[in-house]
């Protein structure tokens, strides 16, 4: 079963939750910016929450369905419309043979998700489906679609054929409540930890970065977002041995702007590390659009472990909650 | 705080998955906390082998084992990093060693619902890990792994070789002798991936990184920066002195590792003719 692409989109890619396990080798992570999104997609469609999906970012893309296909779409709303006719969000909604799914440009977040019942088939890469644009391997071809591209789906799961089963009658009555999860808003609080080095930059330094609000620049991508605001300065200089880093790691290089680790960064760095953004607030984070305001708040890490696990405990559920749904 | 968004008829279900919600976040608010802050979270094993550990955000520690760049520190990075590998924790993901540290990743999620005390995910980790840096054997005699790295110096492949002559004043030949015959020790893999972190060059023949980068650099570029020499896998920019260039795929994306190279690994360069370069470029194919 094929899905045509019809138009590439600005940059759309192969992305499952990421390559783990081969960091010591210097292989990034890659994966979904928005691990949320891609997660809740699958498990609409019935399919396993890591099984790669398409992302789609700030505007683009149009598909054309060979079959009858089960399809949801989360992440940022791009105003997608199938055959003209807008598209039900956060929901399991089946495509019918020949239809061509659009998305146009993004009117809240910058990135959407698009799985499908029975995932992309695509070789897996040291244990994943994720693009490594740099090195040009795993996803589609090791790069961004492009128009003429000709996507396999892979085999469903009985989750997925259920799902079918009802979406032949009607369309399903329900959809992911997702703001807990989730915040769109593009002037966000950004919950922090305190970063490896922080004791070794200024006071002043260590005040502002939580008082005055920070902007999204232009130059930011799947590998760093570059934020603009007052400079963060060491209270004196000191070589750093280069080391593990990870998503939402802050780092501060010599001018003084911080750079926020997203999910192409290298798996060491050298720069002093000032924060680090909580794993439950990454999703959001990915969702900002360019020149979107940011608001450093401090927490501990308790606080950033009990978010988590309230979130997780949430995604838990809700997968009960659709089998529920399916099978009572 | 709904999980689905169902119509008036459906929530009863809703509530149902509330409850059991609030359950749990509970019992985690509830469950027996020792103190710690996320700036002091400073983790003392206590015995001969002195390691901190910090948290690295909510989803990653690193276990620092000294200070430097030191072959003996690197041993212990070694040997904890071999001692996590076959005694790993439930929810543990990967390590990356480096220089005199180890970063953990790990999933709390997993790490808080498993079985390992009662405390946060944090602690249990630096628990596990703990117990692993009692058990680490120094001067165990293992010799590490020697890898050849055929090395094509100087022409097109090593446009800075003259540079870095020049900035050392010795001849371009004396360049290639002194950097072939250094052992240079392998601390870690990083920037790209096969990329080698390496200690032990002669110092000799230091050299400042170039002013400009280059916007691209081959694969298989040999360079120095300051005191360390390195070589490119990828395509990628940088701002090393280039010297010269290997036949030799560093990054092996089919193979298992995928990595020429791995820490801990003893690299020698040998000086090759361009000719011999060719013949090993013309063998892979």
């Amino acid at each position: 079963m094929n899905i045509k692409v019809l138009h590439s989109g600005l940059l759309t890619t192969v992305q499952d939750i990421g390559r783990y396990g081969s960091q010591k080798y210097g292989v990034i992570v890659s994966g979904a910016m928005d691990s949320y999104s891609l997660r809740l997609a699958n498990i609409l469609v019935g399919n396993k929450e890591n099984e790669a999906a398409l992302e789609i970012t700030l505007y683009g893309t149009t598909l054309q369905f060979e079959e009858d296909t089960l399809i949801a779409i989360t992440g940022g709303d791009f105003l997608t419309t199938i055959d003209g006719i807008i598209a039900p969000l956060w929901r399991p909604v089946l495509i019918k043979k020949n239809s061509i799914l659009k998305f146009n440009s993004a009117i809240k977040g910058s990135r959407a998700y698009v799985a499908f019942a029975g995932g992309i088939d695509t070789p897996k890469i040291m244990g994943s489906k994720s693009t490594y644009l740099r090195a040009n391997i795993g996803g589609f071809e090791g790069r961004a679609l492009q128009k003429g591209d000709s996507l396999n789906i892979g085999e469903k799961s009985k989750i997925s054929e259920a799902l079918l089963k009802q979406l032949d009658d009607k369309n399903v009555s329900w959809s992911i409540n997702f703001n807990d999860l989730l915040n769109f808003q593009q002037d966000l609080i950004i919950r922090v930890l305190k970063g490896t080095e922080f004791d070794r930059f200024d006071k002043e330094s260590q005040q502002t970065f939580f008082q005055e609000p920070y902007t999204l620049t232009v130059q930011s991508d799947r590998m760093g977002y570059r934020i603009e605001g007052p400079s963060i300065s060491l209270s004196e200089k000191f070589e750093l041995l280069s080391e593990g880093v990870t998503f939402g790691t802050i780092q501060i290089p010599p001018n003084g702007q911080p750079i926020i680790l997203m999910a192409d960064r290298q798996t060491t760095g050298g720069y002093p590390k000032f924060g680090q953004v909580i794993t439950a607030d990454l999703p959001s984070l990915a969702q900002l659009q360019p020149r979107a305001t940011i608001r450093f708040k401090e927490v501990t890490l308790l606080e950033a472990e009990t978010v988590l696990v309230q979130n997780e405990q949430f995604i838990n559920n809700l997968k009960t909650a659709i089998h529920y749904k399916l099978f009572h | 705080m709904g999980l689905l968004y169902f119509p008036v008829r459906h929530i009863l279900t809703c509530n149902l998955f509330l409850e059991n919600y609030n359950y749990y976040y509970n019992s985690f608010l509830g469950t027996e906390v020792p103190h710690f802050e996320t700036r002091g979270a400073v983790f003392v094993p206590n015995q001969q082998i002195k390691a901190t550990m910090k948290p690295l955000g909510d989803s990653a520690l690193i276990v620092q084992l000294g200070e430097g760049m030191d072959p003996a520190i690197h041993e212990k990075v070694k040997n904890l990093s071999e001692l996590l590998t076959n005694n790993p924790f439930e929810g543990f993901i990967e390590l990356v060693p480096a220089y005199n540290n180890i970063t953990v990743y790990y999933n709390p999620y997993t790490v808080h619902m498993s079985q390992m005390g009662t405390s946060t995910a944090f602690l249990k980790v630096c628990t596990h890990m703990n117990h692993l840096v009692e058990q680490i054997k120094i001067n165990k005699n293992e010799s590490p792994r020697l890898v050849s790295i055929p090395v094509c110096y100087g022409g097109e492949f090593g446009p800075d070789l003259e540079n870095v002559a020049q900035y050392n004043k010795m001849t371009p030949e004396e360049v290639i002798r002194i950097h072939s015959e250094s052992e240079c020790l392998v601390y870690m893999l990083g920037f790209a991936p096969g990329f080698p972190f390496m200690g032990g060059m002669d110092t000799r023949i230091a050299t400042p990184r170039k002013e400009t980068p280059r916007l691209t650099i081959p694969p298989g570029s040999v360079g120095i920066a300051g005191k360390q020499t390195g070589i490119y896998p990828l395509e990628t920019p940088g701002g090393w002195q280039i010297i010269g260039r290997t036949p030799l795929d560093l990054f092996l994306p089919q193979m298992s590792p995928p990595t020429l190279l791995q820490s801990g690994d003893i690299i020698k360069f040998t000086p090759i003719s361009p000719s011999k370069y060719l013949e090993y470029k013309e063998m892979k194919q």
